[in-house]
């Protein structure tokens, strides 16, 4: 029987690593991301984690310490946020090449400056290229869910990637709502022991980490890890099956929501997923057909998925959740229109930069959209590269 | 049929309003209701106006915006009303719960014209009395759920004693203190129509 | 993922064939790597004057100066870059620098 609870996100997160119980946590605090920390250093202070703590000075060195503890042989987790995630970049980079599956919990916020504590997402999709799986969650429950699947996706031996399960800053890591957990032992049961095939703490196997590469060999290294995120795609589907056996939810690349005759879509990630999902009801019940796309996993890029749900749709908008300062768009936009280019013909695209720095995200503001897309087709007008949704101008 | 309250709660930092929104969450929770309980975060500290959020609702909620259009307000500290837009969106068939000594005719000139009903609770005496402290949070919580009705009122006790036995069970004298400052606010919130 | 003993890895290595972040799975294998056509000056072993004190030994970076049974045999020139330290060490001039051409 699962646990009926009401947790935050961020309980829930932490929750989850309890009930893994992984080698190591090697952390920093920083808002949003603070809480989760804290409440593991109580857990094993309370005796309820056997969980090696360490303490460190700053992000660069919690990721650090979890490479070299999962080189080590260590299953290994972090949690951060923002500034937090931009100051272990150089240390992402070194955890996907050297194909260590550490499990982050990255809880987004706005990267500064203006400095600002809340949510969006230039946190991650900054590191979006560092070679780490991205899955997105939308509200606690599916914190929780991601976090148990991402350590099994990360570890898998066709993958063995880092894995950042990245939630929504305050909007759901700090808001309490009603959710289920799963009963500790069938979590353990489905992740399972950490048994890495190569260790450095392997007293039968000789082995060196973090090598140095010439011209000669660092592009084929780097196909191999391609083909690991490729790899990924199958990896994830399957663990969401086994999944939904203990938990009794489904999950995938994307989540389709009423697309089976949308005429007008959206692709969107995170929290406002669940308000975009509201909104479409109402617009449905109005009589325009509207769907949504929602983009679970970003990293790999559900390219296939997306083309294929939006065969069919006269408009799409695409919400970008930050902005790459392309001056052509947000990441998703860019990653979208390349995911339809050649497969679905005649699709109007917009790609809408929309919620920085925390700026409130509501039913009107989806519905808006949809009706700005409703009428690019009525009118014949293709949209704008791309615009910022509902700014003062 | 869905069923949906939305609830928004004004206070200072440190007074509990995020305490507040989250008990209720809590109990609505334990009565089988889905919920959200949800601060608004900034960098404000200690006595800088704070807002916090509630959905109730017996479907699962899905928006996660902030409250525009609340059903219902409670304000925990009346010296907001001078700085703060307290009935913004307030809906008049709804209602406005605030922690004050006065008399409602005296606060209406502070609610903009706001025509819907205003229930009053001296919450500052209650808790004084009852904990000994001034912890306004807990007669607030028993006051919006007399105003809000959205749960029965002893179905409210039995599930906050269950919850004040667990949270308190090194200290159990406080909870007969909680459960007395929460009988006591039921009882003595006034309701002024209008 | 490839998880067999890469014995040789070689720049004809296809991708697949490579170990996963370029793990070696062995110890010992620097010495695999010459690097004795680095060298622009050699040091040249003058036996009869050593009084094998061994202090050249510890100094060299490459660790080519073999010691068997407590005595120092000639350079590993497989391996030594000619730095020269073992000259500048040696109080005996048992080893004499020589700059390649000269």
């Amino acid at each position: 029987m699962a646990i009926s609870e009401r947790l935050s996100g961020n309980e829930a997160v932490s929750f989850a690593i309890k009930q893994i119980n992984p080698d190591v946590v090697a952390a920093f605090p920083i808002t949003p991301s603070t809480e989760i920390p804290q409440f593991i250093s109580q857990y094993i202070a309370n005796g309820e984690m056997t969980t090696v703590y360490v303490p460190v000075e700053s992000e660069h060195s919690s990721m650090s310490a979890c490479v070299g503890a999962q080189a080590a042989g260590a299953r290994s987790m972090t949690a951060t946020s923002s500034c937090g995630l931009a100051y272990m970049f150089e240390m992402l980079y070194i955890a996907a090449s050297n194909r260590l599956p550490i499990t982050m919990a990255c809880v987004n916020r706005a990267l500064s400056g203006p400095i600002n504590i809340n949510n969006d997402h230039s946190d991650s999709m900054g590191a979006r290229d560092a070679g780490w799986i991205q899955i997105y969650a939308e509200n606690a429950q599916e914190a929780y869910d991601n976090f148990i699947q991402c350590v099994r996706i990360g570890e898998h031996k066709d993958v063995h990637l880092p894995v950042m399960a990245c939630q929504d800053g305050f909007i759901t890591s700090h808001a309490v709502e009603r959710m289920e957990l799963i009963e500790t032992d069938k979590v353990k049961a489905f992740v399972g022991e950490y048994n890495p095939e190569k260790y450095l703490l392997n007293p039968d196997e000789i082995l060196a980490v973090g090598t140095y590469d010439t011209p000669q060999y660092y592009m084929e290294h780097k196909k191999a890890q391609t083909e690991a995120m490729k790899n990924a795609r199958q990896v994830i589907k399957d663990i969401a099956k086994e999944f939904e056996t203990i938990s009794g939810r489904k999950y995938d690349m994307i989540e389709e929501y009423r697309m089976e005759d949308a005429e007008y879509a959206m692709v969107i990630i995170g929290s406002s997923a669940g308000t975009a999902k509201e909104a479409i009801d109402e617009l449905r019940t109005a009589g325009v057909k509207a769907g949504l796309i929602k983009v679970r996993v970003f990293r790999p890029f559900p390219l296939e998925e997306i083309a294929a749900a939006l065969k069919g749709v006269k408009a799409v908008a695409i919400m970008d959740k930050t902005d790459s300062f392309s001056a052509a768009g947000g990441p998703l936009g860019a990653e979208v229109k390349a995911a339809i280019y050649g497969k679905v013909d005649g699709l109007v695209a917009a790609n809408y930069i929309y919620g920085l720095g925390g700026r409130d995200v509501r039913v009107e503001h989806i519905k808006l959209v949809f009706d700005e897309i409703a009428e690019l087709v009525k009118s014949g007008k293709q949209p704008e590269t791309y615009k910022y949704l509902a700014i003062r101008e | 049929m869905k069923k949906l309250t939305e609830i928004r709660w004004h206070g200072r930092g440190g007074q509990g309003a995020k305490t507040a929104s989250l008990l209720l969450a809590d109990v609505a929770f334990s009565t089988g209701m889905y919920i959200q309980g949800f601060p608004e975060y900034g960098p404000e500290r200690m006595g800088a106006p704070i807002t916090a959020y509630n959905r109730l609702s017996n479907e699962p909620l899905r928006v996660h915006s902030n409250i525009y259009e609340p059903d219902f307000v409670a304000v925990v500290d009346d010296t907001l009303l001078e700085s703060v837009d307290v009935t913004a969106g307030l809906k008049e068939e709804g209602a406005i719960v605030i922690n004050t000594k006065k008399d409602p005719k005296e606060l209406l000139p502070l609610l903009k014209g706001y025509k819907g009903k205003i229930y009053t609770i001296d919450a500052a005496k209650i808790s004084l009395e009852c904990i000994g402290k001034n912890i306004p949070n807990t007669p607030m919580l028993a006051a919006m759920v007399h105003a809000s009705k959205v749960m029965d009122e002893q179905l409210f006790l039995d599930n906050m004693r269950a919850s004040f036995k667990h949270k308190f069970a090194t200290k159990p004298e406080v909870v007969d203190g909680n459960m007395k400052a929460l009988s006591m606010a039921l009882e003595e919130v006034k309701v002024y129509e209008g | 993922m490839k998880d067999n003993l890469m014995k040789n890895i070689t720049p004809d290595n296809k991708w697949q064939d490579l170990t996963p972040g370029g793990f070696i799975y062995a110890s010992g294998n620097s010495a695999e790597f010459k690097t004795g056509d680095w060298r622009t000056a050699t040091p040249k072993f003058i036996e009869e004057k050593c009084k094998q004190c061994l202090l050249c030994v510890p100094v060299c970076p490459d660790c080519s100066i073999p010691v068997v049974d407590g005595k120092r045999l000639d350079f590993d020139f497989d391996h030594c870059k000619g730095c020269g330290i073992c000259a500048k060490v040696c109080p005996f001039d048992a080893i004499e620098f020589v700059k390649d051409g000269e």
